[in-house]
């Protein structure tokens, strides 16, 4: 190949499979590791098909595909990210003009102007690179067969993310469709290295499923091994916190030492907090830069095409960096905080040093005693080669009911004939057809059974029983809502007199008073006030305990792979040597004093202190599942009087404390808390109803809260959680409960785990009565202090606040004040 | 448990439930109950739940049997549109006539509904009843004296129209809830209605109509919370 040669590159061999594998008309899924040349090995065999008679091109290959392809579109490209597409369409057009193919290439995402997306319609470009929510847009138009009629080839860039996602079902669906349209199809899956292969095998048949899947395995060569270490800080080794304030300076000087670094974080809180800190270091003035999902997208952009040009010495970043373009002069990564998976830590880590042939290095830093173990757990993980396997989950019903109402924009259908083309799609592969009914039937009508809406369906049925959309209007609102991610309302921050800073959580501006000073986008501000929709701040705000927006959804848990191997360094202490001093004269005197967790079971220490009486349960199932915890075990020691008055939970513990102490554990712990104790808490739980408000606007029940919406003086939208309580009191089987109750088992209730957890150490639980607290237990009692407390309902909450706050102002009138009389 | 405030000499009890009692007179008072708020979407293709009206009507009876009025006064926009009468369904139609049966009723004009018809009971404007006034939405004083006492045509009012709402910081977290607005001089109650939304008392709206601060009684899970307006907004404003 004359224009690999030119360059000085060699075609990788598994970028020559993939020419082959599409040669025989089959599906691949190319794994390997990043920096290995994916995309280019995803976009060849579009190049040769579509190479016009170029001279220098492989024509002159033998028993090459002369098969021309007879004009529109030809390749459809898929990435997560608007960004990647864009960057990546950058990419490729410059082998395209080089070799002068004269390939019409194209992006298509949110951003593109409407004109330019009319013209991709009328007349498409032969390889189009788009996101899955333009897809779903591009399909529920009645052009999408002329469109999508001759499609030979779709890549799906970054497929490990996109799978076992509420996104990936949304794509999972669309692909089923694109195969109706043109039969002829073949998938390309390009992926990091995964624990399950099989899902996403199952994910590129056109079957919807792994066995005989007409799909080849493609792999890239592995690559060295990455050189990972864990900080052995020289300070001293927190108890507990996430920050790891303690080890910056030592981070600082990591970076010095390396060309470029990307800094990991875990929130984009941590983000906010170890930039400034870094800064505070930066004796030689390094340009250090923030990224990560609130800030504004223009400064977003800004640091991506600085770390392009490699003009940054690092970067402090979130997972909004977690996918991305290959930088190929990153030479470390740095990971603050624990990973919490070891998969997401292998992708991080891969971000460091794209030049294939030699290996990335990174850097954990562990921000307390509890998550040295988790990092070494990682460490060992990564060393083996073992990966966090999630079970795949089956679709989300919320994302069917708004698939299926993008259908009937396109074009009327049969339910037979619709639901075949659904369960080819392998999230829904099980898919019965009584949950498709009920789908559709909410889709139509709503699905109420007590009520039905006689006039005013969504879909109405015409002469040969076919479904379609009632009314054009009702098309229109569906594209508005398209899509998986449903946001907190945001609100956006704008300097006075200046530009917008990015966004910011709506809950923490509520909890802002004028004059309040804050961390944000790397600077310190002072809040003014709202001006009509956005907030109004000033810089250099108070440098005394700023606050700094904490945002929901950052806290990934630790995950189930990772918490089996941390019980397991536990359990070793021949194991232990390996560790920081520190962390093990802790864990020696846990030995003394109590006892390490074993593997299997589940070590519960009680002791008192102060006046109360504490618990704590050394689960390690991730913070989700201990919140849940809590909540059931709060319940049960109430129930037993107890007096249950508060709990913790981070990813390793539960701490709950009471004025009575607890004697039967096994009986607190008995999986049966999952039965009615758990109905009862879900019909109370603000994270079903935080459940519901994704399902019902995934679903297209209720709609998103767009920017710039307003509010009247008399509130014209009411919240979610007033439907969601009418609507399990009074149609409990409702198909969007049902979806609710679906995701409850995993996010930020995963009960499931809970209950895995449960019957696991049934029969298996130690239980320690100790006089005073232990050294395992410190951990917990220190973030009692800090976190704000679960488990209190707003009526304890209210008598904390109430008392405090009534006795910071008497009342200023009482009733014996005089008052006038009505004059009648 | 409810929390007495008395309101121009009466003595009147807030329920957790978001109604109103006054044991002298057996009056039940409840405001904004928009019954049918949740089918007036479904002509713009939104199909919400709609079941609102029962629950609201269910929500009811429960106060109803437990306090058992001889009289209930609705304080307006009882039906969410003009249109809402034809739209309630049969049952519910039922239950209301039940809760109608050997009692006065009472529809106060609201601005959704200026005249529920149909409906039964009788249908005022305002009512008087000794020391208090029942409208609908709270007459703002043209006038407010040189001594910012609200002026004496408002006292005794009892009405609704603003659904309050009102938030609490409290550890880093806002904790919010329907709540009573109340100086001694008037009383605003919380919406009734299961579908409505409300409006944070720190509104104008609302504070405009208590110009010597109020407290509001904010309803939690099983029980009421008094705070006092200062501690809400800060010992710097009014």
């Amino acid at each position: 190949m004359c224009w690999f040669a030119a360059r000085g590159w060699r075609p990788f061999p598994h970028q020559l499979a993939m020419v082959d594998v599409d040669r025989a008309g089959r599906s691949a899924l190319l794994i390997a590791p990043t920096g290995a040349g994916k995309t280019l090995a995803g976009f060849l065999p579009s190049l040769i098909a579509l190479a016009g008679n170029a001279p220098d091109k492989a024509a002159d290959e033998p028993g090459g595909n002369s098969a021309k392809h007879s004009g529109g579109l030809h390749t459809l490209y898929i990435s997560p990210l608007k960004a990647l597409a864009v960057d990546i369409h950058r990419n490729l057009e410059i082998p395209i003009e080089e070799m002068a193919l004269g390939i019409e290439c194209e992006t298509r995402t949110g951003d593109t102007p409407a004109h330019k997306r009319q013209r991709q319609r009328r007349k498409p470009p032969q390889i189009l690179m788009t996101t899955p929510e333009s897809l779903a847009l591009l399909l529920s138009y009645a052009d999408a067969p002329m469109i999508f009629g001759k499609l030979e080839r779709v890549v799906v860039d970054e497929l490990h993310a996109l799978a076992n996602t509420k996104r990936g079902d949304l794509l999972a669906l669309g692909l089923a469709r694109l195969q109706s349209l043109s039969l002829d199809l073949r998938r390309v899956g390009l992926s990091a290295t995964v624990a399950d292969e099989r899902h996403l095998l199952a994910f590129l048949s056109p079957t919807g499923r792994a066995d005989n899947a007409p799909v080849d395995i493609v792999r890239g060569a592995a690559g060295p091994a990455a050189d990972v270490t864990i900080l052995a800080t020289s300070q001293y080794l927190p108890w507990s916190g996430h920050m790891a304030t303690h080890a910056l300076p030592e981070v600082y000087q990591a970076v010095k030492r390396a060309g470029t670094t990307i800094v990991f974080v875990n929130t984009r809180a941590q983000a906010e907090i170890v930039f400034q800190a870094l800064w505070r270091l930066n004796d030689d003035n390094l340009p250090i830069a923030l990224h990560h999902g609130s800030l504004a997208p223009e400064q977003r952009r800004k640091v991506e095409a600085a770390m392009a040009r490699g003009i940054l010495r690092a970067v402090v970043a979130t997972s909004s960096l977690d996918l991305g373009i290959d930088w190929g002069a990153v030479d470390l990564v740095i990971q603050i905080g624990a990973p919490k998976g070891a998969s997401r830590l292998v992708q991080r880590i891969g971000r460091a040093n794209h030049r294939h042939d030699e290996p990335s290095r990174a850097l954990l830093v562990p921000a307390n005693r509890f998550e040295v173990l988790e990092c070494r757990a990682a460490l060992e993980a990564v060393k083996a080669g073992e990966l966090d396997g999630d079970p795949p989950k089956p679709g989300g019903l919320d994302v069917l009911a708004q698939h299926i109402t993008g259908m009937a924009c396109e074009a009327p259908f049969t339910a037979d004939g619709l639901y075949a083309e659904v369960t080819r799609a392998a999230p829904y592969a099980e898919l019965s057809r009584a949950t498709f009914d009920a789908v559709l039937d909410f889709v139509a009508t709503g699905g109420y059974a007590l009520r039905r809406y006689e006039q005013w369906h969504r879909l109405a049925q015409d002469e040969d029983g076919r479904w379609k959309i009632a009314r054009p209007g009702f098309a229109r609102r569906y594209r508005m809502n398209v899509g998986t991610i449903v946001q907190q309302p945001m609100i956006r921050v704008k300097l006075k007199r200046g530009r917008v800073l990015g966004e910011i959580e709506e809950y923490f501006v509520q909890g802002l008073v004028p004059g309040d000073s804050f961390v944000f986008a790397g600077e310190l501000l002072r809040y003014v006030g709202m001006r009509e929709l956005h907030a109004e701040v000033t810089r250099g705000g108070s440098n005394e305990d700023p606050k700094v927006p904490a945002y929901e959804g950052g806290k990934l848990p630790l995950t189930a792979m990772l918490a089996q191997r941390v019980r397991g360094l536990l359990a070793e202490p021949g194991r232990w040597r390996t560790l920081p001093p520190a962390v093990q004269e802790w864990l020696e005197i846990q030995r003394l004093r109590s006892e390490l967790p074993e593997p299997d079971g589940l070590l519960v220490e009680t002791f008192p202190r102060g006046r109360k009486e504490f618990l704590v349960a050394y689960c390690f199932e991730g913070r989700n599942a201990h919140q849940t915890l809590g909540m059931l075990l709060t319940r049960r020691m109430e129930r037993a009087g107890l007096h249950p008055l508060g709990f913790v939970a981070t990813d390793y513990i539960i701490a709950v404390w009471s004025l009575k102490p607890v004697r039967d554990v096994a009986a607190l712990f008995a999986p049966d808390m999952l039965g009615d104790d758990l109905e009862a808490w879900m019909d109370e739980s603000s994270m079903l109803r935080r459940s519901f408000r994704n399902v019902a606007v995934i679903a297209g029940l209720i709609e998103r809260r767009h920017p710039g919406e307003q509010k009247t003086g008399k509130q014209v939208t009411f919240s979610s959680d007033l439907i969601y309580d009418v609507l399990r009191r009074h149609d409990p089987q409702h198909i969007l409960l049902q979806a609710t109750r679906a995701d409850a088992a995993g996010g930020l209730t995963d009960i499931k785990r809970l209950g895995d957890m449960l019957t696991r150490v049934e029969g298996k639980i130690r239980h320690r009565r100790l006089r005073r607290l232990s050294p395992l237990a410190v951990p917990a009692l220190l973030e009692i202090g800090k976190e704000s407390v679960y488990g209190a309902g707003l009526d304890e909450l209210m008598d904390e606040a109430a008392t405090e706050l009534i006795a910071e102002a008497m009342a200023e009138f009482t009733d014996d004040d005089p008052v006038p009389e009505l004059p009648l | 448990m409810s929390v007495a405030i008395r309101i121009n000499g009466a003595e009147l009890e807030a329920d957790p439930s978001g109604a109103l009692w006054w044991p002298e007179r057996s009056t039940l008072i409840v405001a904004d109950l928009h019954f049918e708020k949740g089918s007036s979407y479904a002509p713009s293709g939104r199909l919400l739940p709609p079941y609102d009206t029962t629950e609201t009507l269910v929500r009811l009876a429960a106060i109803v049997a437990r306090l058992t009025p001889t009289r209930i006064v609705c304080l307006g926009d009882s039906l969410h549109d003009g249109d809402a009468v034809g739209r309630i369904a049969a049952d519910d139609r039922a239950r209301l006539a039940a809760l109608m049966t050997g009692r006065d009723w009472i529809w106060i004009e609201g601005n959704h509904d200026p005249a529920p018809h149909g409906l039964g009971g009788r249908v005022l404007a305002e009512w008087v009843e000794g020391p208090l006034l029942f409208r609908h939405a709270a007459r703002i004083a043209a006038q407010v004296s040189r001594s910012k006492k609200a002026l004496p045509f408002a006292a005794g009012e009892i009405s609704g129209h603003y659904h309050p709402r009102a938030g609490v910081n409290w550890r880093g977290r806002t904790v919010t809830g329907r709540c009573f607005v109340h100086d001694g001089a008037r009383l605003v109650l919380p919406a009734f209605g299961a579908y409505t939304g409300g409006l944070d008392v720190g509104d104008p709206a609302i504070r405009s109509l208590f110009p010597r601060g109020f407290h509001i009684d904010l309803i939690g899970r099983e029980r009421l919370h008094r705070f006092n307006s200062r501690v809400l907004f800060g010992a710097r404003d009014g």
